[in-house]
């Protein structure tokens, strides 16, 4: 589905990204991990064009991306930060990004899934954070798109809305949809992906099954191994 | 763009400091028009207000409007659209609303004082035009600070050096300067100072128009001079169509190259 070929990207004199090389299969659910300032949020940007790369080449379904902008249509991206228009409500906000979109979405479920129903008429300075996030997974889910970038997904959200998230993901994937996650809960990890990047300064340092982490760490705990890496006593060269 | 454009514009207008910025013109209208006699002596007073605020407003508002809308623009770059378009929408959507509650709020008061039949209607025509042209020069001013800027007080310290500096250093510079060069031909030069300042411009705009001497300035008057009247006024246009023009093409093109 993606491919990513020696991807560079310097803001500056700061290096984020070190020539990555990668490739996301088609339907599975990929996490991408790593501390602050690793590059996650940078590869996610480059994907969708946000972020000009300094080097490299990304092809999503063998069509280079990069300068042009019509195959965000098979796009559905979840922001980091769910900050809209204040004046509009949310029913305004989801018409207007379908009018965007040329598409109309399917969201009534989601909105049943969500409880937002009785938000749907309130202007969007009035929501409380945690439901700015759901109106923020309402506008990424509900257009059927091949593939979901999500960017700190579970940001804000109370465990009702969480366990919700959680159950769309896996039916995402049983519709064979490719997910691509950034995260630091570790347990979204371990229940809905197939395989896991972590990257560590601007490089892959693993990408594999979480499994495959934890073994490479020796460790039992995915939360270990990854605290292992993070202070920097792991044990090298675990790529797959 | 005009989707992005209606959306920004249908959420700018029901902002409570766009809505408080449409009464201050209309109490403004409301209080100079009644209190004097002389419609065009209230064009001239509401002419030196509007000079000072309309800028102001257009480049605060502007850049606390681009920072606020920092996040939604992000899931829009994400969306299939050209990034053009995300950004020309957006500061038109700005630009228009804004005008539109300058306009509106004068036009309220003139048309109540029945400024159709006072005969001055091409006079306020231009003082509107004015602001409006103001409107656009310093909002496109103010996003491409905010574009430039991501540091978000010093976007904002920026942009309030460079209102002060249009609005009353300038002058004083000028001024200065024509003193200094006192025993030079100084009228090409005080053109050229005028034109690459939009408030400047502005003024000498309406001044021309109402052909109140005493309060064209320095520079209104050489302007006068040196171009007769309505060349004078064509020039003025000119230059700030240019100043919206130009700020306008750079959003567009630094928008093109930043990373988000």
């Amino acid at each position: 589905m993606i491919e990513i070929k020696g991807l560079k990207k310097k803001f500056g004199r700061l290096k984020v990204l070190n020539g990555i090389d990668l490739s996301i299969k088609e339907g599975l659910t990929t996490a991408i991990l790593g501390p602050n300032g690793s590059g996650k949020t940078t590869l996610i940007k480059s994907i969708l064009g946000m972020v000009r790369p300094s080097e490299g080449v990304i092809l999503l379904n063998e069509l280079p991306v990069i300068g042009t902008w019509k195959y965000r249509e098979q796009i559905g991206y979840l922001p980091q930060i769910a900050r809209f228009p204040e004046n509009l409500s949310v029913k305004e906000l989801i018409s207007f990004v379908e009018n965007l979109r040329s598409q109309s979405g399917d969201y009534l479920k989601l909105v049943e899934m969500f409880g937002l129903k009785e938000s749907l008429n309130k202007k969007l300075r009035f929501l409380s954070g945690g439901t700015r996030q759901k109106v923020n997974l309402l506008l990424t889910f509900m257009f059927n798109c091949p593939l979901y970038i999500l960017d700190e997904p579970t940001s804000g959200l109370d465990p009702v809305a969480l366990l919700n998230l959680k159950d769309h993901l896996a039916q995402l994937k049983h519709e064979g949809k490719t997910i691509l996650i950034t995260t630091h809960i570790i347990n979204i990890v371990e229940e809905v992906s197939d395989e896991l990047i972590f990257l560590l300064e601007g490089n892959i340092f693993y990408k594999g099954s979480y499994q495959g982490l934890m073994k490479g760490q020796k460790e039992e705990n995915l939360e270990k191994a990854i605290a292992k890496i993070l202070k920097g006593n792991h044990v090298e060269n675990s790529e797959i | 763009m005009w989707k992005i454009l209606k959306y920004s514009f249908y959420d700018l207008i029901r902002s409570r400091w766009l809505i408080l910025y449409f009464l201050f013109y209309v109490g403004a209208g409301f209080i100079i028009l009644y209190l004097g006699s002389d419609t065009s002596k209230a064009i001239a007073s509401l002419l030196n207000l509007s000079l000072l605020i309309t800028p102001l407003i257009g480049t605060l508002f502007g850049v606390i409007n681009y920072y606020n809308s920092r996040e939604f623009i992000e899931l829009l770059l994400a969306q299939p659209i050209q990034r053009k378009h995300i950004f020309l929408g957006n500061f038109l959507g700005f630009a228009i609303s804004l005008s539109l509650a300058f306009v509106l709020g004068l036009g309220i008061p003139f048309i109540s004082y029945g400024i159709f039949v006072t005969g001055d209607l091409w006079d306020f025509i231009s003082l509107l035009t004015g602001g409006i042209l103001l409107t656009f020069i310093f909002s496109a001013i103010a996003f491409l600070i905010a574009i430039y800027n991501e540091n978000r007080l010093k976007g904002f310290g920026i942009a309030i050096l460079f209102w002060l500096f249009m609005a009353f250093v300038y002058d004083g510079l000028l001024l200065i300067s024509l003193v200094v060069f006192e025993s030079y031909p100084v009228e090409k030069m005080a053109i050229a100072l005028s034109v690459l300042n939009p408030i400047d411009l502005s003024r000498i705009l309406v001044m021309l128009k109402l052909d109140i001497s005493a309060l064209m300035g320095y520079t209104g008057a050489v302007f006068r001079n040196f171009f007769g009247t309505s060349t004078g006024i064509i020039i003025s246009y000119f230059s700030l169509i240019l100043w919206t023009l130009i700020p306008a093409t750079w959003i567009i093109y630094k928008a093109n190259k930043k990373d988000f």
